[in-house]
């Protein structure tokens, strides 16, 4: 199953503070699939993961070199818009963070940002994304009650159904299911399985369990540098490099 | 360690506690009780209704209303125009520079500092701009000194409350596309108790302080109409009541701390009041 990738990074290194976080990464990340980024603590998975949408702009001294193409566009070429480019990529972080508001205004704050002001057209939208995340059931009677009240399982899909509202092509998980109980992470792995068909999806996650359960693809990293990607089974099962081998089997974490 | 020796020393420590506590909590109580002691007497309708008529300062006619008004404004003023100053950069040093810059660090720095140097200082150096400037003691130079105080205080307080918000709520405001001013609007949401909090000390601070309006406001017996008259305050209305031989006036003097301490109690009432109706939505 070859497809066209979406995000194609070109020898990208990253600097912080002096240390060499992120080395001569090549990659590409193919399109309408889960791609699960794993590797032991501190390898650089999650930096790698935000220097897809440039949130890695908002840590002190950084230095970036090399490219990231989304679309064929270079999100680090200088005259790249960040607003543009994050709004093309929903996150979901560790644990989920709704914001301070009500579950209706979270999902509609970033369609509103965006300039949607229409009632109806909120009312739509927040409807479709609570229902695809499958929140709407259990929270359709208490839309403008504060998103802080939900259990911390349907924070974390309310989070999701917020970045879906702002029509992103891309998912980008930060072991989203890390802070949360088994049935709450089985629902949000249910949801990135659904969601493969219309986005590409992306995770970091140091459960090799859940990659090899949701993930097409695996790209293994370790000290700052890919080590192996490709399709789940082979890499899992039969991987090229000793590193990839010696992790998988629990050897090296 | 024997386990005697440790519930021994978790004893004396206790006791230690329990001291510092009783300590602080009785000597507020004292305070309180002897301005409500010796001014209670003289808490007329008149003292608060009027402003002081000829021979108030001999125990004659007369109120501190001057001075009441004069301190409102005076704090109300400055906390006002601390807070345009001082929300700017908080958002700014904590929003829109990267975390853990220079910039940030530095400026907090020079904050820390303005926090500590007293207010006698921030006095003299508005009175000197004044004179630089031209202008007389009034409510104006009184509100520029007592601005100049509680900024620091300002800066400090909403700056520990913003860095209380995890950064991964400006990175989700971020990752939707929001401008970081957008993102910043989401913390203020998010930190609105606490700006109550930093509004109640700053304005707190600002009524109670004497040296830094002693040359700048300077005293009058007017209730200043336009911001080029000086204006009275509580503080140095209880300093110069305080100072007369006079018992009656001297009793005055308490009255005056009394209603002082009345108004700082209803804003820290009003302001506790406001912060827990905000916390609605607060994550």
């Amino acid at each position: 199953m070859t497809q066209h990738p979406l995000i194609r990074v070109r020898d990208l290194n990253v600097h912080i503070g002096g240390h060499h976080i992120l080395k001569h990464i090549n990659i590409n990340i193919p399109d309408k699939s889960v791609t699960s980024i794993i590797g032991p603590s501190g390898c650089g998975k999650t930096t790698l993961l935000k220097t897809f949408n440039r949130l890695l702009d908002d840590t002190a001294e950084v230095r970036v070199t090399g490219s990231v193409l989304v679309d064929e566009e270079d999100i680090y070429a200088s005259g790249a818009e960040v607003t543009h480019i994050r709004k093309k990529m929903g996150l979901l972080s560790q644990r989920p963070y709704p914001l301070p508001m009500s579950i209706y205004d979270n999902v509609a704050y970033g369609p509103r940002i965006h300039g949607i002001r229409k009632k109806t057209d909120l009312d739509d939208i927040v409807e479709k994304q609570l229902k695809d995340t499958g929140l709407w059931e259990e929270v359709k009677d208490r839309l403008h009650t504060s998103a802080a009240k939900l259990s911390i399982g349907q924070q974390q899909r309310l989070c999701l159904a917020r970045g879906l509202a702002v029509e992103p092509e891309i998912i980008l998980g930060d072991e989203s299911t890390s802070a949360l109980d088994p049935i709450s992470t089985h629902k949000i792995e249910d949801l990135f399985v659904r969601l493969k068909e219309q986005y590409t999806i992306v995770l970091v996650t140091h459960i090799l369990r859940q990659a090899r359960r949701i993930s097409d693809y695996i790209v293994f990293v370790y000290m700052g540098e890919i080590v192996e990607f490709g399709p789940t089974e082979e890499l899992l099962l039969n991987p090229k490099e000793e590193l990839t081998k010696q992790y998988v089997k629990g050897f090296i974490s | 360690m024997s386990i005697k020796k440790r519930k021994a020393e978790e004893t004396v420590f206790k006791v230690l506690m329990v001291g510092a506590c009783t300590v602080v909590s009785s000597s507020l109580f004292l305070i309180v009780g002897t301005i409500v002691i010796k001014g209670l007497p003289y808490l007329t309708w008149d003292m608060v209704s009027k402003a002081p008529q000829g021979g108030f300062y001999i125990g004659k006619e007369g109120g501190v209303l001057n001075a009441i008004i004069g301190s409102l404004y005076l704090a109300g003023g400055a906390t006002i125009l601390g807070l345009l100053v001082s929300i700017p950069i908080s958002i700014y040093l904590n929003i829109y520079l990267k975390s853990g810059s220079l910039l940030n660090k530095s400026a907090k720095l020079a904050y820390d500092v303005l926090f500590g140097i007293p207010s006698i200082v921030y006095g003299a150096f508005a009175f000197s701009i004044m004179i630089w400037l031209g202008v007389r003691a009034s409510l104006l130079g009184g509100v520029i000194a007592v601005t100049l105080l509680i900024i620091p205080i300002l800066v400090r307080t909403l700056d520990e409350v913003i860095t209380t918000v995890p950064k991964e709520l400006k990175h989700a405001a971020l990752s939707l596309g929001a401008t970081r001013w957008e993102a910043a609007k989401v913390i203020l949401r998010q930190i609105k108790p606490g700006i109550y909090t930093a509004i109640l000390l700053a304005f707190g601070r600002g009524i109670g302080d004497v040296a830094s309006v002693l040359f700048t406001a300077g005293f009058s017996d007017n209730i200043p109409k336009y911001l080029d008259e000086p204006a009275a305050t509580l503080p140095l209305a209880i300093f110069f009541q305080l100072g007369s031989p006079i018992p009656e006036v001297q009793g005055r003097a308490y009255a005056s701390a009394l209603i002082l301490t009345v108004i700082i109690l209803a804003i820290v009432v009003a302001s506790h009041f406001l912060a827990a109706k905000q916390t609605k939505h607060k994550i």
